[in-house]
């Protein structure tokens, strides 16, 4: 019976250390992002003199990091709008062709066999696992050379080269899962190649595009090393991340830089929370094959 | 025989039309795959060939705008410099210790993250999309936060260990090279500001573990496990010798993904602490070589060190994995 009183033990101590285990690991993702808004609303003195507190006194709830870091600069303020505005246009400039390349060579890898075929799989795929540092180097000596460096739109070719190799992948892998009969159906019917596409294959694929475009977003929204090496010098055409950055290369209260944080962080959480379910399924599809 | 063969081959118009089907699917499927070649091309490939042809050279960024491309003097001196620099082996050994714990910190995690909401409770959405918190968020506002949380004047961290834990001092996390810790009389040398990094990297990326290994989960078929149970198997058991066999495919693919990313990562460490306090690793180097010291070939000839450890790992991987991959 010795197996059966360790049976029933294990099953006791789990059932006690699940919700614990539960607990620990919401806590600790969940406690520095309430950490960050906590501070971003206290005053800065407060905190000095009492750092343990991680709750708002009644009396310090304050507003004026958030003024100070979105206010233009000619009025004092960070001018963290024109920041947004900027991180806005990047992103929405990254997603739009990143999708419109992604869509066609996606459909290619999934649907037609053609020369190199597979050569250009690996190639896509080694790509990304490359260093970014490696890539940093050449970029950033080509475009000083050229005088392009601090401009936007460069920065949207990096990362659409950047973003690539991920959105393939993941829209051949829904692709694949499109049945081909229906657009031998359109074929039969005398539709062409483009008009297949057009008319079968991206109705279908809209939650697909959806979630891959929202990738896209983010990792442009959240990319660091680019925007830093390429617009440092350009303060008009910071990203909020680069933004948030500069700031600590200035005596910043700790609460004007949570502030920023929190106005970089926020517009991430929503759009993800609003479609985690889409998105995580696009990423993970295929990974249940093990 | 012939015979035989001459009934089983197509007839020649049915042979012909084929034929030009596959060459349609071949020029067309050319043709749209073709924009994300010219954009790999351009941006990823050819810029990676000439930083190999840069790291033979000596170029620095000042001289940049008489800049002759491909001409100029080869030499090998990038390379020797590095081989013979103590601050590039210094680097070259956080790198490894950085990446080989911050990517088993994550699978761990992961794991037991994957374990713990793998069946269904009230709320287990809700924990699940916080648990993803920590991946989807910007890197910048990680990092700063963490910064905070551990700063000695007015972090939360050391507010706890001084008022609770009884430390007589704060501890300076992110610029403290080496501390020690006293148990029982006995003491030991920590890094304090790798460990730190390496804690932040393991916290970061592992909800990418998490969700991968969950996803997984859900496809073990609950036959087994049920079976097992009858047997008399208690869950140690069960995760043992059922389970984690099952998983063993997934977490090999989770480790060499976030070891090659973690092998990469610069803005982790950049921005936690400037590659100060003994955590100055391969990518944090490359980018004060290029900027700081406007080195352009001595950046280069390290950027392209790591590439190549990268290529020797994958080659590795491939060999020993490949087979699989290609059955799936």
């Amino acid at each position: 019976m010795r197996g059966s009183r360790r049976y029933h033990f294990e099953v006791a101590a789990l059932r006690v250390l699940r919700p614990l285990g539960i607990a620990f690991f919401v806590l600790i993702t969940a406690f520095p992002f309430y950490y960050m808004v906590l501070l971003s609303m206290r005053e800065i003195s407060e905190i000095i003199e009492s750092p343990g507190q991680i709750w708002i006194g009644l009396n310090e709830f304050t507003t004026d990091a958030y003024e100070r870091v979105l206010k233009p600069t000619d009025e004092g303020g960070e001018g963290f709008v024109r920041f947004l505005v900027n991180s806005a246009l990047l992103g929405l400039g990254t997603v739009l062709v990143t999708i419109a390349v992604s869509i066609l060579g996606a459909y290619a890898v999934a649907r037609l066999e053609f020369f190199g075929k597979r050569t250009v799989h690996f190639t896509f795929l080694s790509v990304y696992l490359f260093p970014p540092i490696l890539l940093a180097i050449p970029l950033f000596v080509a475009f000083s050379r050229l005088e392009l460096r601090g401009e936007l739109w460069v920065l949207v070719i990096v990362y659409v080269a950047q973003t690539l190799p991920l959105c393939v992948y993941m829209l051949r892998n829904y692709f694949e899962t499109v049945p081909v009969s229906l657009e031998e159906a359109a074929e039969v019917d005398g539709a062409t190649r483009m008009q297949v596409i057009r008319k079968v294959t991206l109705p279908l694929a809209v939650p697909a595009i959806a979630a891959t475009g929202l990738f896209t977003f983010m990792i442009a929204w959240n990319e660091f090393l680019f925007a830093l090496l390429f617009l440092q010098e350009e303060r008009n055409n910071w990203t909020v991340s680069l933004g948030v950055q500069q700031l600590t290369q200035i005596e910043t209260p700790a609460t004007t830089l949570m502030a920023g944080s929190v106005i970089l962080t926020v517009p991430i959480i929503v759009l993800f929370l609003f479609a985690e379910r889409l998105m995580t399924e696009g990423l993970t599809r295929g990974a249940e094959k093990g | 025989m012939a015979g035989q063969l001459e009934i089983g081959a197509p007839a020649p118009t049915e042979r012909r039309a084929r034929g030009t089907r596959a060459r349609r699917d071949s020029r067309a499927g050319l043709a749209l795959v073709s924009p994300t070649i010219i954009v790999v091309l351009v941006i990823v490939v050819l810029p990676v060939l000439w930083a190999l042809i840069l790291s033979f050279q000596r170029i620095r960024l000042l001289g940049i705008r008489r800049l002759d491309i491909l001409g100029g003097e080869y030499t090998l001196r990038n390379y020797d410099l590095l081989l013979n620099s103590q601050d590039f082996l210094e680097a070259a050994k956080n790198t490894l210790l950085y990446s080989v714990f911050g990517t088993m910190g994550a699978i761990v995690l992961g794991l037991t993250a994957a374990l713990l909401v793998r069946r269904s409770f009230r709320g287990r959405g809700l924990v699940r999309g916080i648990l993803l918190l920590p991946y989807v968020a910007p890197v910048v506002a990680l990092a700063f936060i963490w910064q905070v949380l551990l700063s000695p004047q007015l972090g939360v961290v050391n507010a706890f260990g001084t008022d609770v834990l009884g430390w007589d001092q704060p501890i300076p996390f992110l610029s403290q090279e080496e501390g020690t810790i006293t148990i029982f009389g006995i003491s030991i040398g920590v890094p304090t500001a790798l460990l730190m990094v390496i804690l932040f990297e393991a916290w970061k990326s592992f909800p990418f573990a998490f969700l991968f290994i969950l996803a997984r989960l859900q496809a073990v078929s609950g036959d087994i496990e049920e079976a097992a149970r009858v047997d008399g198997a208690t869950p140690t058991q069960t995760f043992r010798h059922i389970i984690l066999p099952q998983l063993m495919g997934v977490i090999a693919l989770i480790a060499v993904l976030r070891f090659i990313w973690t092998f990469n990562a610069f803005d982790e460490i950049y921005l936690l602490t400037g590659g100060g306090a003994g955590t100055e690793v391969l990518a944090t180097q490359v980018y004060t070589l290029l900027q700081a010291r406007s080195d352009v070939g001595a950046s280069a000839a390290v950027a392209m060190f790591m590439a190549a450890v990268l290529a020797v790992l994958l080659l590795v991987y491939l060999k020993f994995f490949g087979e699989r991959e290609r059955e799936a």
